[in-house]
């Protein structure tokens, strides 16, 4: 009895500021990062949002795919960036099995394909077009691979297909798995000192536009079923010739009790979308400015109280 | 290996020998014509790699164990109970380290006053250099902007360390008291010491929940085991008149325990305690893999975001914390206890203690009014990210640095690796189980020979055959590329008394250094090949093997060398015909140390992108797939295992044979 009264107390004390919700609960809330810098400052600036209306919140490191597991069982209240290539099946399959909801789109939309940093044009000048690519294949051989060019592809549990893609369209390419997003990182720094032409598995938004400029090849367009029925894309016999979808959603997730725990915050969830450039600022002002994720996220609502100040006063 | 073994002959271990050697012969001929047969395409596949239909379902045999007792027993619902307390304990010291707003809400204690404790503990234990040590170390953490996240790497190690020290010291006694619980214990230890740690994150996060509480899960239990071992091992050497004097003097069980039993085995529990804090620091990293927040949880977002300079200060960072308790618990182990007169005066027994609470006051006091003794702020820290990320970039671009790992990577890798790779892929499946089987015969004797069969079946009915030979490859080519540059080195150092310590530092800090730092450079030196794998293995590997390499030499006997001089030995003949032969049991033990590591490391190594095991280990990770978990990680721990026992066996046998010990 005595905890619940303390417990009303501070949630009282706690909501003081925004009478209007005064209901949510004084626990935690626990938010979700993982290991890359915009969805970590995207995190704290969220994070920072929800203590201005009184709450309280807490960061838990967790691995980005296990993490709709935690959403689902709420261990964590939420999850802010749901890419739709990347972590769409695993979202999905938490969906199936109940626990977490769609919490709505971000206005950002993501795109994850093949991809050459700029320096990499100057050898073949006719990219991005892929069968440009596929034409100067020889200048992105390795030791390895002899004369076929070499394309770095995601780790294999990202599942991209990109060799189902490279037989299905006839490419002269040998497709090599990373084992990490910084192995693909390490690969394009290896590359960079003497301008070698490489091509690797790459998306948007995150912190490697900054660094490095470059573009995505462009593939046969996406069309619905490249990846279930055959006949659709210009290989009639198979599947995954076609390139991603140029704009796949970035969502975020919410766990099912946390609309009744804290309503207040769960409000302010829901209307939360950021747009590219936002969140690519985000990265950046830690990725290059070498800042803290905390102080990045200050800075970010300092320069920026016209984006979120609506989310919170309606 | 081989070569290595032949120097010596292994037959002298009575006529049971010679029939072992042929007997080993014969599987390694059968090997053979099965091999070649293969390749004339006359074997029958079946004979080349087991059926897929003749594969037990392991992984959903062992998923519906784990759900039996995770659900129907109810073992979840009681893990869940006990992560309540531990998270109570988290929270307190996460309050009192890094100001987590949770009960007793007095911290963040300021990092002056940290820092000022541990130079009173450092005097205490070891004089001025280690005070120096042991305060440089924290001042660096704050200097250089990694207070927050080391203090809540260090609010788990400070819940984890004592809870592995007292498990494992419980059951270390319980070990030593009842015989039936060290004969239960042995074959799991082995098989925990052996089992790569993506196989106990998982069931921590399952048990545990996401955060640091499966880290300090994890920690703990990574730890336990050396403790155990150590406990048991002194406990079991106390001498036979210490006992008698207790009993004498009428002390009761416990009071036997207490006042005789622990004290006399203090220098090995004490070892124990040093073992236990190395294998915690060991984890930091890797348990951020399941959301332990803090100095490796940055490392990885680090490397994520391809910031070299930063990772490498963490790297720094955890080194000095790693060489700080290291050097402190082994000072603790030789400092004897101090006898005072009678009438002492209190506060004279206890000046450090004093002195060191009184510094703690002061600086918690002073930060009251200097916000730099409580924090150091944005943009006050000294940290050279950018400067050392250039100083890397600059230094892999250097045209010799490229030349050489060009060649290496055209060379090495092309003509060398790979091939191998190939070659052992090409061998069937029964041919290389036969293989195994006759080095465990030949180095370690017949009871090593049928486990080596048995596990390496075992391997093979798993259905990661394929995997598991990438694995052993990875390895084998790692340790053996170690042994040739590792084994000069250790030979030239262990020539004089300075360079023995200045090459032992080295790989002290080679070890404790996390791992994932040099992953990136590897890669960037030479792409994601097999040839980074194997480099990254081979910095850790070859850590024991100079180790081992440079004690075995140097406790050769002093007669044994004097008499090859008297008898007018070269350097050369002293060295291959004394020297190495004698030392060659410790160097043994450092290879089975290397294949350990090595082991160990292939696991890491997947974060360069491999074929291998760990590749298959590191996608369970992310779901909630425990008995494909487990089963793969079962394959690396047999494997291991071969190579422990036999290996092991074959020092002791020539330990005795020579008459070491």
């Amino acid at each position: 009895m005595k905890r619940f009264t303390t417990a009303l107390c501070a949630g009282v004390l706690a909501a003081m500021p925004m009478a209007a919700l005064a209901e949510d609960s004084s626990d935690p809330i626990v938010i979700p990062i993982h290991n890359w810098s915009s969805q970590i400052v995207m995190s704290h600036v969220v994070g920072q949002i929800f203590e201005s209306i009184g709450n309280n919140v807490e960061f838990v490191t967790t691995d980005s795919q296990a993490v709709y597991e935690s959403v689902r069982l709420g261990d964590v209240a939420l999850e802010l960036e749901v890419w739709e290539g990347a972590f769409g099946a695993s979202f999905r399959a938490a969906l199936e099995k109940g626990g977490l909801h769609d919490a709505g789109d971000h206005n950002a939309v993501t795109r994850e394909d093949w991809w050459y940093p700029m320096w990499t044009k100057d050898a073949c000048p006719g990219l991005p077009s892929w069968e440009a690519l596929n034409d100067c294949a020889e200048i992105f051989a390795t030791a390895e691979t002899g004369d076929k060019g070499r394309y770095l592809d995601g780790p294999v549990d990202w599942l991209k297909h990109g060799q189902e893609r490279v037989e299905a369209l006839g490419m002269d390419f040998v497709v090599v798995n990373a084992g990490s997003a910084a192995a693909l990182w390490a690969e394009i720094g290896a590359a960079e000192a003497d301008k070698k032409p490489v091509v690797v598995f790459n998306w948007t938004p995150n912190f490697a536009e900054a660094v490095w400029p470059g573009e995505f090849v462009e593939f046969p367009e996406w069309v619905e079923g490249c990846d279930k029925d055959p006949a659709v894309g210009p290989n009639p016999n198979a599947l995954y010739d076609c390139g991603n979808p140029a704009k796949g959603y970035l969502k975020k997730a919410a766990w099912d009790g946390m609309k009744d725990k804290w309503p207040g915050a769960y409000d302010i969830l829901t209307k939360i979308s950021f747009t590219n450039p936002q969140i690519a600022e985000m990265a950046k002002l830690v990725d290059v400015d070498e800042m803290e994720p905390e102080e990045a996220a200050e800075a970010w609502l300092e320069a920026n109280p016209d984006v979120w100040q609506g989310w919170i006063s309606s | 290996m081989a070569d290595i073994a032949s120097t010596l002959p292994a037959e002298n271990t009575l006529g049971q020998g010679l029939s072992r050697g042929r007997l080993a012969l014969i599987f390694v001929a059968v090997a053979v014509v099965m091999t070649i047969a293969r390749y004339l395409g006359v074997l029958p596949e079946a004979l080349f790699r087991l059926p897929e239909s003749m594969i037990p379902p392991f992984a959903i045999w062992l998923d519906a164990i784990f759900n039996f007792i995770k659900d129907d027993l109810g073992l979840i619902a009681v893990t869940r109970w006990l992560t309540e307390g531990l998270q109570w304990l988290l929270d307190v010291t996460a309050n009192l380290l890094f100001g987590k707003r949770r009960w007793p809400n007095i911290g963040p204690i300021p990092w002056t006053a940290i820092a000022a404790v541990a130079g009173v503990i450092g005097y205490y234990l070891g004089g001025w250099r280690m005070a120096l040590l042991g305060a440089g170390t924290f001042m660096w953490t704050a200097l250089i902007g990694q207070w927050k996240i080391a203090m809540e790497t260090m609010s788990v190690l400070v819940v984890a360390a004592p809870l592995a020290f007292v498990i494992g010291i419980t059951l270390g006694i319980l070990a030593w008291k009842k015989p039936w619980v060290d004969r239960a214990l042995k074959p799991i230890l082995s098989v925990l010491q052996t089992l790569p740690f993506f196989t106990y994150l998982l069931p921590a996060v399952i048990f545990f929940k996401v955060g640091p509480t499966a880290g300090a899960v994890a920690t703990t239990i990574y730890a336990i085991p050396p403790m155990i071992l150590m406990t048991t091992l002194g406990l079991q050497k106390v001498s036979p008149e210490v006992v008698e004097a207790g009993n004498m003097s009428g002390c009761t069980k416990w009071q036997l325990l207490r006042h005789v039993y622990i004290p006399s085995a203090r220098t090995e529990i004490l070892v124990g305690v040093n073992q236990v804090i190395m294998l915690c620091l060991a984890m930091v990293v890797l348990t951020a893999f399941i959301g332990m927040p803090g100095l490796g949880a940055k490392l990885l977002a680090m490397m994520g975001s391809f910031k070299l300079g930063r990772s490498f200060e963490i790297g720094v960072t955890i080194v000095l914390l790693a060489v700080m308790l290291d050097r402190m618990s082994k000072a603790w182990v030789v400092k004897q206890p101090e006898h005072f007169e009678k009438g002492t005066p209190w506060w004279k027994r206890h000046a450090m203690l004093l002195i060191g609470v009184g510094l703690f006051v002061f600086f918690v006091i002073l930060s009251r009014f200097v916000p730099e003794a409580q924090e150091l702020g944005r943009k006050q820290n000294f940290s050279q990210g950018k400067e050392i990320d250039t100083l890397i970039k600059a230094f892999l671009n250097i045209d010799a640095v490229k030349a050489t790992t060009g060649f290496l990577r055209a060379f090495l890798n092309v003509q060398v690796l790979i091939p191998f790779r190939n070659f052992l892929l090409s061998i069937p499946t029964p041919a290389l189980i036969l293989l195994v089987t006759a080095f465990a015969l030949w180095l370690g004797g017949r009871k090593q020979a049928i486990l080596a069969a048995l596990f390496f079946s075992l391997v093979a009915l798993s259905g990661w055959w394929d995997r598991s030979v990438i694995t052993l490859y990875s390895v084998l080519s790692a340790v053996a590329l170690a042994a040739l540059i590792g084994l000069p080195i250790a030979i030239l150092a262990a020539r004089s008394d300075k360079w023995s310590k200045r090459v032992l530092l080295v790989c002290d800090t080679a070890q404790t250094f996390p791992s994932f730092v040099y992953l990136i450079p590897a890669i960037m030196l030479f792409g994601i090949t097999d040839i980074a794998v194997i480099f990254s293995i081979l910095i850790f590997a070859m850590v024991p093997l100079v180790r081992y390499t440079i004690e075995g030499l140097r406790t050769v006997p002093s007669e044994m060398t004097e008499a090859a001089d008297m008898s007018g030995a070269t350097r050369m003949q002293k060295l291959f015909s004394v020297q190495l032969p004698l030392a060659l049991p410790v160097m043994a033990v450092g290879f089975n140390q290397a294949i350990m590591f090595a082991f160990f490391m292939v696991i890491i190594a997947a974060f360069i992108g491999t074929q291998d095991l760990g590749q298959e280990l590191q996608r369970t990770l992310a779901g909630t797939d425990m008995g494909k978990n487990f089963v793969l990680g079962i394959c690396v721990s047999l494997m291991a295992l071969t190579f422990d026992m036999t290996l092991l066996k074959w020092a002791n046998d020539q330990k005795k044979a020579l008459g070491l010990e």
